[in-house]
């Protein structure tokens, strides 16, 4: 498992505990992201991976641990000390996040406008810039309704990284949809960390996708890393719970029949 | 980032250095759009940056098209890896004339 030691890391995440009301979701996490790294956390629905992801983004408070982005640690809720990392950080949303009532160039301009003092001219070339890049090029006008779930999500992808962050986080790239248009959008993350060298992390459960982009895995279950290493390492793992996931077995949960009764029977959780 | 700026006959050679960023490609932007205003062809010599953001590329977009409109010639000079993997990643590779010495570039402006 890899420790939060690396002076090369721009994500270090130590014991981070994590919960809703009296339900543990993250149980102790600890992992570290390097500079330039693509990194994919996967696991199942209840793995944790989503909180994990709102934690990283300051959309959900920790119970105990720490986070370091970039090198600041970090604080939830964003206080004004951390706007230069927030600035730094972009982020595509499973469901896109345009806004509706803008058109897409408007929208993929709006950080632009938030951070920085750029001529208009500059701002609409940078736009266009950014919608070639995802095959976007000619939408600008349209609004987001206009637009296919595919085309959502690449609208949402140039926004994000419309301020050429150093730290990119992309939720489901892949969920809803088809194959062609997933690995286009797989084509496109690594083209981008290719050229810009942008550290991107990846929450998925689309196992293809994560084979394919990875530099290395974190799988997670019930709350807790199960592991982390490269795409073969994964592969080669024989822990049960990480074949299940390769090879999409269901899981067989121990099933202890007390614990099982006393659930049902409860009359609180 | 530095900037310096030099007249060859009719080129004017803008010469930057370090890294542009989205603070400093508004000095840019202005550099480029002055030798370009003054009537004189301009070659922006990039050898000495190291990176460069999507905002100093738009800077140099604006520059070339603006050029264009005024029949003047533009080129990149001395465009190292990192810069050129940008470019590369939006297609600009394609799109702007790029040389390696000011005598390359005026010997092809000929």
């Amino acid at each position: 498992m890899t420790q939060a030691t690396s002076g090369n890391a721009v994500i270090e995440v130590e014991n981070l505990v994590v919960g809703y009301g009296d339900r543990t979701v993250l149980n102790g996490i600890t992992l570290s992201v390097d500079s330039g790294e693509i990194r994919v956390i996967m696991g199942g629905s209840g793995s944790g991976k989503t909180t994990l992801l709102r934690s990283l983004l300051g959309l959900k408070e920790i119970a105990s641990g720490s986070i370091h982005l970039l090198g600041k640690k970090f604080h939830y809720g964003y206080p004004k000390h951390m706007s230069e990392v927030r600035r730094q950080m972009g982020v595509a949303f499973q469901g896109g996040a345009l806004f509706g009532s803008m058109t897409v160039g408007e929208n993929i301009r709006l950080p632009l406008r938030e951070h920085t003092r750029l001529d208009e001219n500059t701002m609409r070339i940078m736009t266009r810039i950014k919608l070639e890049l995802v095959n976007l090029a000619g939408f600008e006008d349209l609004m987001p309704s206009e637009l296919s779930g595919g085309m959502v999500k690449r609208a949402a992808l140039a926004r994000s990284i419309i301020l050429d962050p150093k730290l990119l986080f992309f939720d489901e790239p892949s969920a809803g949809l088809d194959p062609v248009t997933s690995a286009e959008l797989d084509e496109l993350i690594l083209r981008v960390r290719g050229a810009t060298r942008t550290t991107i992390v990846v929450v998925t459960h689309e196992l293809d996708s994560a084979l394919k982009i990875a530099d290395r895995i974190t799988v997670l279950g019930k709350g807790e890393v199960l592991m982390t290493g490269t795409v073969e390492e994964i592969r080669n793992s024989d822990d049960s719970r990480i074949q299940d996931m390769l090879h999409r077995r269901p899981r067989e949960e121990d099933q202890d029949p007390e614990d099982y009764l006393r659930r049902l029977t409860a009359k609180r959780h | 980032m530095e900037s310096q700026t030099h007249k060859e006959g009719s080129y004017t050679i803008l010469r930057l250095s370090g890294e542009i960023d989205f603070h400093v490609s508004p000095k840019v932007r202005e550099a480029v759009l002055a030798g370009l205003d003054e009537g004189q062809n301009l070659l922006v010599d990039l050898s000495g940056v190291s990176y460069i953001d999507s905002s100093g590329i738009a800077s140099l977009v604006e520059g070339y098209q603006h050029a264009k409109g005024k029949s003047l010639s533009f080129a990149l000079l001395g465009v190292r890896d990192g810069v050129m993997s940008v470019l590369k990643l939006t297609r600009l590779d394609k799109v702007f004339p790029m040389f390696d010495s000011v005598e390359a570039a005026t010997a092809a402006n000929k």
